[in-house]
């Protein structure tokens, strides 16, 4: 069957250079992707799909931050925290950035060491990518919390335009929901990696299908991509 | 399916599962294709790092403008230049798939070009109608 190919053969099929290449590659009665395996190709037409989702949700926030009259409220001042009696601009947010940011270096990490069926090393570093993640949700329900509080909704707030709420709310919680479901995952494919599951081959609750090791970097696949959508969203809202 | 037949012998231990990878493909073990050392990665976990720290002092220090814009512009891509080409590992795969994910997220500049437009008529209109005060 064509679930037997292949991401991992080792043997990479001639092509012309360049464009050419691409080219032979697209061309009719063949697949597209030679060396990828379907899993991953699906993956990442997943990731492109839901990056046309971010990115609709960053242009709407674009578009109405463009076209109010009323000043926008300075997220510097509005994410600052009171510690050690004076105000630090953003503090919590770098801190969410670099939790983040830890978290994809150590997935990466997981992914390395699951091509070297080195199961125990893996495992831990998946479940410390996750303890990241969890983290980050905890910060963002804080930041959540505060901003509440202190009288942001999505139809206003006290202190300029009335779309600072509903832009922040809305591409803020579609984040950290994309954030709990990969901590939910990770969760699943490290008690799969820990229990040698891809090593004996033991078929998948779900689908009935044997995993293999290359589960672990599609996994890693979508937490990059989390961590790669946080990129955009603390540079175009938090720091434009 | 060859995967099948290997595992009911009961070839369980980490060795017998790479060779019946590589018996199933007929080639070299599975793994030549993305095993980098980990140093690889921890460079680029500190190159980003630096790049989160560098963006987050725009802020602190108070840049505005077009050096502002600019500046977060520049760590925005490089960071996502980093995550997208080691970390998810687009650099090392067949470029038919690159450009088939990375040239679509491109012609979303098109829209944006669009919004921009509609935007600044949008705040026309609403400035000729309500007036320049909020």
């Amino acid at each position: 069957m064509a679930d037997t190919t292949l991401t991992h053969i080792g043997q990479t099929q001639p092509r012309p250079a360049g464009l050419r290449g691409v080219a032979a590659d697209w061309s009719s009665d063949q697949r597209a992707f030679k060396n990828v395996s379907w899993g991953k190709a699906m993956m990442w037409i997943f990731l492109l799909s839901d990056t046309f989702v971010f990115g609709c949700f960053l242009l709407s926030y674009m578009t109405a931050r463009m076209s109010t009259r009323v000043p926008w409220p300075n997220p510097s001042e509005v994410f600052a925290l009171h510690i050690g009696g004076s105000n630090i601009p953003l503090i919590l947010i770098a801190i969410m950035t670099f939790v983040l940011i830890s978290s994809s270096g150590t997935m990466a990490m997981a992914v390395n060491f699951g091509y070297r069926h080195d199961r125990r090393k893996t495992a831990i570093l998946m479940l410390l990518t996750a303890a990241l993640g969890a983290t980050f949700v905890g910060m963002q329900a804080f930041e959540w919390t505060k901003l509440i509080t202190e009288g942001v909704r999505p139809w206003g707030n006290p202190w300029g335009a009335a779309q600072f709420g509903s832009s922040f709310f809305m591409i803020t919680g579609f984040h950290g929901t994309h954030v709990t479901f990969g901590v939910i995952f990770l969760i699943i494919v490290a008690r799969k990696v820990w229990r040698g599951d891809y090593d004996t081959g033991r078929p998948g609750f779900f689908t009935s299908r044997r995993g293999r090791y290359e589960h672990v970097e599609i996994m890693g696949l979508y937490w990059h991509f989390v961590d790669l959508v946080w990129v955009f969203i603390f540079a175009f809202f938090y720091l434009w | 399916m060859a995967e099948a037949t290997a595992n009911g012998l009961g070839q369980h231990t980490l060795h017998g599962a790479q060779a019946h990878d590589a018996a199933a493909t007929g080639t070299a073990p599975a793994e030549v294709h993305q095993e980098h050392p980990i140093k690889l990665y921890l460079v680029v976990w500190v190159w980003l790092f630096i790049l989160s720290a560098c963006s987050y002092l725009v802020d602190y220090v108070g840049l505005q403008g077009y050096l502002r814009w600019s500046l977060i512009l520049i760590f925005m891509m490089l960071k996502a230049g980093l995550i997208v080409a080691v970390f998810m590992h687009m650099a090392w795969e067949r470029l038919a798939l690159t450009y088939a994910i990375i040239l679509p997220p491109i012609l979303v500049l098109v829209f944006v070009a669009m919004m921009v437009f509609e935007s600044d008529y949008t705040l026309l209109t609403r400035t000729v109608f309500f007036g320049t005060e909020p």
